[in-house]
């Protein structure tokens, strides 16, 4: 019987430890395993390299995804951060041009001077993204989709299919939509990568990262970088995070009907001059959504008419939290421009529409009239 | 201030709000702003949390220098100080380096085109003859991982000062409590703060301090990019486990002294290698440079088959891979830390199969002399 995601997820951790049958999964707060004797390990030696708890979550993440495994970091920038050591210097990376600016940063500050060009282009452009792989040195393709923040959908079937036929890897960033609304190796992907901090976890209380590899041979790869590196998550953090995947379907849900909502009020108010959100009918991504995939996320942002605004709405929300991040039960507002997308330079940013007078809103679970009401007041 | 008041007092380590005496777990990803044009001091947990910037402002103190940052490992800590390097840029590295810095260096940087020459670190000619003209770092570690050699750290200094190279050195086996590499001049400090700093096995952490402001900026730059921070329960636990760290590194490295001296006379053994021996060959330059000889210890079993029946009869010692806590563990390089290095270098640097290292914990000494006496005995049946 193949479980549905809610069932999986539901039970995640359930079973793990047959000493006391407790239901949830222990904290292995340790750094060492003792052996009976040499060479008679248990499965687990060091903490860095495998913990029990952290491989919980590690299974639980590989098996939403339908990945050959999964692997659990210290933050989502350090997951791409490890999945980038899969290319060498010399290398070119196709890369969505409105991208989280904190991977914007890693490409631009981290590995570029390491040797790894990386080449924006439209993702949601498929022509453009044609273009962008044929050219010389290309090894992989890292889409973010819904893009943050403007909410561009990528067709991943399509570009996926001629990633392969080139040897190129496509890796999918997926914290928006997680495994509920979107499976990217499903779809023909090799990685998915999260920020775990976001939707996976779900209360703005961890930071922690994810990959999902489609085969062995990755994850082989992959699981040398993670212990070699170093950069993974702790026992508390993977615990937590654990425990919020038992309520991502239900919170996605809630949280993207009263995101629906809000963005069919935003689109009809006099000072918002325009709203980007997948789940409105007049999107240009919604084609490709209402075939790939089962849902449209909860983020939404839009831009209001002056920027003189900014500051009391952003001062003014008393429902809403003015705070960096996503994803978490309680509604917060961003101003993408100063906060997330600081390290993106002005050119660029104007040129995608991350202008300043841009916000971004990721809908939480609270009473839907309350969040209108509070943006009604400030608006 | 004295280390062992540092220790228990470093400034940032209580609640301002309520004036708990410890600082709390601020399990939280982000902080609410007030308005875009007055930013908190905060905003996003990965850039800046303040439990783990206790921990980071604590092991500055401690180590005398501008920054402190922690890591999710101590491998964590290595990886982002070697991006402070760039393609073609020349490494020096002391040869009997930590089989997971070894790894790093050669299974991952490689490819991103990092050059790298291992040294012996005991000789300082053999170090400034590894130098090119891209040599841009030494990366060194004393005592050595897992022969307790000892490096000259003020020689290592000046060769590094006359050729412009940063100094970079591994401080985990003795901690800032005996050694402070950075009052001698080493421009970076980086530990595996699982080990003695954390104390107790509870734990993976690791730790980077800086010397100077620029250094020190670099690496607060690629610790927010490349994300791979400590976690807040973590971060309180290290600083938990510092509180103590004087208290337990005195206790494990009386007894270690004991243990050396008895193990050196015991007929299943033979080399032993301690600092604190008198004839250990860096005795001297040890004892300019720390004021104390740790609680790490290896010594020789004829081979294999003997490691084998030790690690198989001690009761109290416990077989397992780490260091540094306040279990007594007993660990075998050629199948353990230094797995990752092939046989043929692994023997170059003296690692033998015979070799086993022993972290002295905070048990009796006689329970352990007693445990490791029969266990000894064992092996010569």
């Amino acid at each position: 019987m193949k479980t549905n995601l809610s069932t999986l997820l539901a039970q995640a951790g359930n079973r793990k430890d047959p000493k006391t049958g407790a239901i949830s999964v222990p904290i292995y707060q340790t750094a060492s395993f003792g052996h009976a004797g040499l060479g008679q390990s248990t499965g687990f030696d060091y903490s860095r390299t495998s913990n029990p708890t952290r491989l919980v979550l590690e299974e639980t993440l590989a098996a939403a995804d339908g990945g050959a495994k999964g692997f659990a970091f210290s933050s989502g920038l350090a997951a791409i951060d490890a999945v980038l050591h899969l290319f060498h210097s010399g290398d070119r990376i196709v890369v969505t041009e409105d991208l989280y600016g904190g991977t914007f940063r890693l490409f631009e500050h981290v590995f570029r001077p390491l040797g790894l060009d990386a080449l924006y282009v439209d993702t949601s452009n498929l022509q453009a993204v044609q273009k962008a792989l044929q050219l010389p040195g290309v090894k992989g393709i890292f889409i973010e989709t819904p893009t943050n923040p403007l909410l561009k959908i990528a067709n991943i079937r399509a570009i996926s299919s001629w990633a392969r036929a080139q040897n190129i890897l496509t890796i999918v960033d997926n914290t928006f939509l997680t495994p509920v609304f979107q499976k990217p190796l499903e779809l023909g992907a090799d990685i998915a990568v999260y920020s775990a901090t976001k939707y996976l976890s779900g209360h703005n209380d961890v930071v922690a990262g994810a990959v999902v590899v489609r085969t062995a041979e990755l994850a082989e790869r992959i699981g040398f970088f993670q212990n070699a590196i170093g950069s993974i998550l702790g026992p508390q953090d993977s615990w937590l995070v654990i425990r919020g995947l038992k309520t991502l379907p239900l919170r996605l849900q809630k949280q993207q009907e009263n995101a629906l909502q809000i963005a069919i009020w935003l689109s009809s108010h006099p000072h918002v001059k325009l709203v980007h959100f997948p789940g409105l009918p007049n999107h240009p991504g919604r084609n490709i959504l209402d075939r790939e995939q089962i849902g449209f996320g909860s983020m939404i942002s839009f831009e209001i008419d002056s920027t003189t605004r900014v500051p009391e709405i952003l001062s003014g929300v008393k429902v809403f939290l003015f705070a960096e991040s996503l994803g978490g039960v309680e509604s917060l507002i961003t101003y993408p421009a100063v906060q997330t997308h600081a390290d993106v330079d002005l050119a660029t940013r104007n040129r995608l529409g991350i202008n300043d007078r841009l916000l971004r809103l990721s809908v939480g679970i609270e009473d839907v009239n309350d969040l209108i009401h509070d943006l009604e007041t400030v608006l | 201030m004295n280390t062992r008041t540092k220790l228990i007092h470093s400034g940032k380590d209580r609640d301002p709000y309520t004036g708990a005496s410890s600082i709390p777990i601020y399990q939280t990803s982000t902080f609410a702003q007030p308005d875009p044009e007055h930013p908190g001091p905060y905003d996003y947990a990965r850039s800046g949390n303040p439990t783990r910037e206790a921990l980071e402002h604590s092991m500055a103190l401690l180590e005398g220098g501008t920054h402190g940052f922690a890591f999710s490992s101590g491998m964590a800590a290595t990886s982002s100080v070697l991006l402070l390097f760039k393609p073609g840029d020349h490494l020096v590295v002391g040869q009997d380096i930590y089989g997971g810095t070894y790894r790093v260096l050669t299974g991952l940087f490689k490819q991103w085109k990092l050059d790298v020459t291992f040294a012996d670190s005991t000789d300082p000619e053999s170090i400034r003859k590894a130098i090119t003209p891209a040599t841009r770092a030494l990366f060194v570690e004393t005592p050595t991982n897992p022969l307790l050699h000892i490096t000259d750290l003020r020689a290592m200094v000046k060769i590094a000062r006359e050729h412009t190279l940063l100094a970079i050195t591994d401080n985990t086996f003795m901690t800032p409590y005996l050694q402070r590499p950075l009052e001698l001049g080493f421009d970076i400090v980086v530990h595996s703060a699982t080990k003695f700093l954390g104390g107790h096995s509870d734990l993976i952490a690791g730790v980077t301090v800086t010397r100077e402001e620029t250094v020190g900026h670099h690496l607060r730059a690629i610790q927010n990019a490349f994300g791979a921070i400590l976690g807040p329960q973590d971060s309180w636990l290290v600083q938990r486990g510092i509180k103590t760290l004087g208290v337990r590194m005195d206790a494990q490295q009386k007894t270690a002294g004991t243990l050396a001296t008895w193990l050196s006379g015991h007929p299943a053994v033979g080399a032993v290698h301690y600092p604190g021996l008198k004839n250990h060959p860096g005795r001297d330059i040890h004892e300019s440079q720390a004021s104390g000889s740790g609680a790490v210890i290896s010594f020789e079993l004829r081979g294999r088959p003997e490691v084998l029946k030790l690690l198989k009869q001690t009761q109290l010692t416990l077989p397992a891979v780490s260091l540094g806590g306040v279990e007594s563990i007993l660990s075998y390089p050629a199948m353990m830390s230094h797995a990752a290095m092939p046989r043929p270098e692994r023997l170059a640097r003296g690692i033998t199969d015979g070799l086993v290292r022993l972290s002295v914990g905070l048990e009796a000494a006689d329970d352990l002399i007693a445990d490791l006496d029969s266990a000894l005995t064992v092996t010569t049946k």
